[in-house]
């Protein structure tokens, strides 16, 4: 009976986020496609400034690859430092799949690109699941030879994948006579997506939101799936106590290469769609601090819960792409003064995971039982020093 | 000895564990019959919990094997040995705290169960069906071990002697035929401990299983074993009924000390 009404209290809640998601995405939709443009100038000033359709759709991409790294780390606990070294094969795999780059091979399918164009043509949909495949390849790849590590170790190894992965593409260029990624030009343009006929350039942001939005949505479908079922339970039980969750007959190997392969391939949607954003790859945008932000994305919105991870990934982004900047302009502004307010991001968010982890370690919308667990420790701790102090 | 092979569920031949300089375990021989009750004793060092760890594979024997019927498990990975059918609690609780006890009771059916990341996703029939049958088998044994009203609740909230009971339930889903229990009665008080011989007689009976014993509180091991092996230093020193290691003198000497035994030692 308790559990009865456990499960559909849980699913309601979760019902109810889903809903909440699916209002605010098409609201902001609408606004952005139909209303913004008729508003007057003041106001659309104001919009672009501090809320432009690019912030949103950028956060949109930051959002699918963290809850890529939310099942990664949150779900299965394994600390992940090098998350984006799939957003960049994702970015490639776009740079690959869908432009004239490879000069020496024609093929096309399901493209938006004309037919006579050399390179190879495949249509956003194809170059997706492609990516998801590759990136899913390379995330057993990279974990595997972490598994025989504890916590710490494993850290440290995909911190080196991380970075080893964008500096293959960097220098890229010329492997033995191939040019793999076009070195630090990167790949630009890609080609467009077609969606129902139509053409999405690079400045169709309203249906490119909208499409984000639905990728977002099936990654957040996958991990809650996936996540009340057989593997779920292995991966939360590999994060509780992974010596008891082997005696109770859990392939240790087997279920942490399947979290790293599922994560992964959420940071190679993430990475096509962000090629689509800004219409190319370039090896020098992937860099370490991308995965920093998107572990803070995941600590700030509350680790294991994928609505939190959404919550947390906007608002990082946000900051990140358009709050930094347009509060520094402001400022600069009305003071007179001339402060790069974009260089302060990593004090802010240094700043702020600190605080967060003296205040509300589980995130600003924890998974329950993860709150459970964080403030175990701070009980005893009073206790003591309540004792102490007597 | 302990009668035919074919009656034997586990074997553990000549194990010897050593841990650098230091022999853990030294030429262990030892019979699990089938649906017997055993309990293996012996003086805290004396080198119980590693023989377990080795049984279910956590540790690898220096040498000497382990066979499961007519199978060598020694070099099986732990998961494959729990899968097999040899399940264990631990002396030191270790529940999933932060999962319910239901779904504790649901990790270890993670080896009986199919579904695959695709028909988690798209929850194909056979997965919603074997999902149901899941939830019912884990309520049922929880039911059976007498904690069927905290389903819903963290292991973690739950007092003691239930997170004692749900580290039963949660082996019993592995559906072993082998049940090590590692001091299963530690922390309780006397009118639970006696709960716990009936309790242990229960699950031999319902569930068709060999239960193996660590276990220092002496009345249990008396009321509840058919046959006691006795460790010390790693070596075992004894083996037979409850009423011969109660008068086994090098046994009342391992545990008393030399002056209290009535013989000398060899």
């Amino acid at each position: 009976m308790a559990r009865a009404q456990k499960v559909t209290g849980g699913e309601r809640s979760q019902r109810r986020w889903a809903i909440g998601f699916s209002i605010a995405a098409l609201l902001v939709g609408i606004l952005y496609q139909f209303v913004v443009n008729h508003l007057p100038f003041a106001l659309q000033d104001f919009v672009s400034a501090w809320l432009p359709a690019t912030s949103l759709n950028e956060a949109l991409v930051w959002v699918i690859c963290a809850l890529g790294l939310n099942i990664v780390v949150g779900y299965a606990g394994l600390l992940d430092l090098g998350y984006v070294a799939f957003w960049a094969i994702g970015g490639y795999s776009a740079g690959w799949f869908m432009s004239d780059f490879f000069t020496q091979w024609r093929f096309h399918a399901g493209g938006a690109s004309p037919a006579k164009n050399q390179g190879l043509h495949i249509s956003f949909w194809g170059v997706l699941i492609i990516a998801a495949l590759i990136c899913a390849f390379f995330g057993i790849l990279i974990g595997a030879p972490t598994l025989r590590l504890k916590s710490d170790y494993i850290a440290l190894v995909t911190l080196g994948f991380g970075e080893i992965i964008p500096q293959v593409f960097v220098n890229g260029e010329n492997i033995a006579g191939f040019n793999l990624s076009n070195g630090s030009k990167g790949i630009s343009p890609v080609d467009n997506i077609s969606l129902f006929g139509k053409q999405l350039g690079p400045f169709d942001l309203g249906w490119k939101y909208m499409i984000f939005v639905a990728l977002a949505a099936i990654m957040v479908f996958i991990s809650l799936r996936l996540r009340s079922g057989r593997l779920g339970r292995a991966w939360l039980a590999i994060r509780e106590d992974e010596l008891a969750a082997s005696m109770m007959g859990v392939p240790l190997m087997r279920t942490k290469l399947s979290a790293y392969a599922v994560g992964a391939s959420a940071g190679g949607i993430g990475g096509v769609a962000f090629a689509t954003y800004v219409n190319g790859v370039f090896a020098d945008r992937f860099n370490f601090s991308i995965s920093i932000i998107l572990l803070a994305m995941v600590v700030l919105g509350g680790m294991g819960n994928v609505w939190g991870v959404i919550v947390g990934g906007v608002i990082v982004a946000w900051v990140n792409s358009t709050g930094l900047p347009s509060l520094g302009d402001a400022v600069n502004n009305t003071f007179n003064t001339n402060i790069n307010f974009p260089s302060y991001s990593f004090l802010l968010f240094g700043g702020v995971l600190v605080l967060m982890m003296l205040f509300k370690r589980e995130g600003l919308f924890p998974e329950s039982r993860l709150k459970l667990m964080l403030h175990e420790g701070d009980e005893e701790e009073s206790e003591t020093s309540s004792v102490v102090s007597k | 000895m302990v009668g035919h092979s074919s009656e034997v569920a586990l074997s553990a031949q000549e194990i010897t564990v050593q841990f650098g300089g230091l022999v853990a375990v030294n030429r262990v021989t030892f019979d699990i019959p089938k649906k017997s009750v055993v309990s293996l004793i012996g003086p805290n060092g004396a080198g119980k919990t590693t023989f377990f760890n080795v049984l279910t594979g956590l540790y690898k024997p220096s040498s000497g094997r382990v066979t499961y019927g007519d199978r060598d498990i020694t070099d099986l990975a732990p998961h494959k040995i729990a899968e097999s059918g040899i399940a264990r609690t631990f002396q030191n609780i270790r529940l999933f705290g932060l999962m319910t006890a239901e779904e504790n009771v649901m990790v270890a059916m993670h080896s009986h169960l199919k579904a695959g990341i695709a028909a988690t996703i798209f929850r194909t029939p056979a997965q919603r069906r074997e999902e149901r049958q899941a939830h019912e088998d884990a309520r049922e044994i929880l039911e059976f071990v007498g904690i069927g009203k905290w389903v819903g609740e963290y292991a973690r909230n739950l007092s003691y002697g239930d997170q004692r009971r749900l580290e039963v339930a949660r082996a019993l889903a592995l559906r072993p035929q082998i049940l090590l229990l590692d001091e299963p009665t530690a922390g309780m008080n006397p009118q639970e401990s006696s709960r716990f011989v009936d309790f242990v007689h229960r699950i031999r009976e319902a569930r068709d299983l060999a239960i193996l014993l660590i276990e220092h509180d002496m009345s249990v091991v008396m009321r509840v074993s058919e046959r006691i092996t006795v460790l010390d230093r790693g070596e075992k020193i004894a083996e037979g009924s409850p009423a011969e290691i109660k008068s086994n003198a090098r046994v009342i000497e391992a545990y008393l000390g030399k002056a209290a035994g009535e013989g000398k030692r060899l």
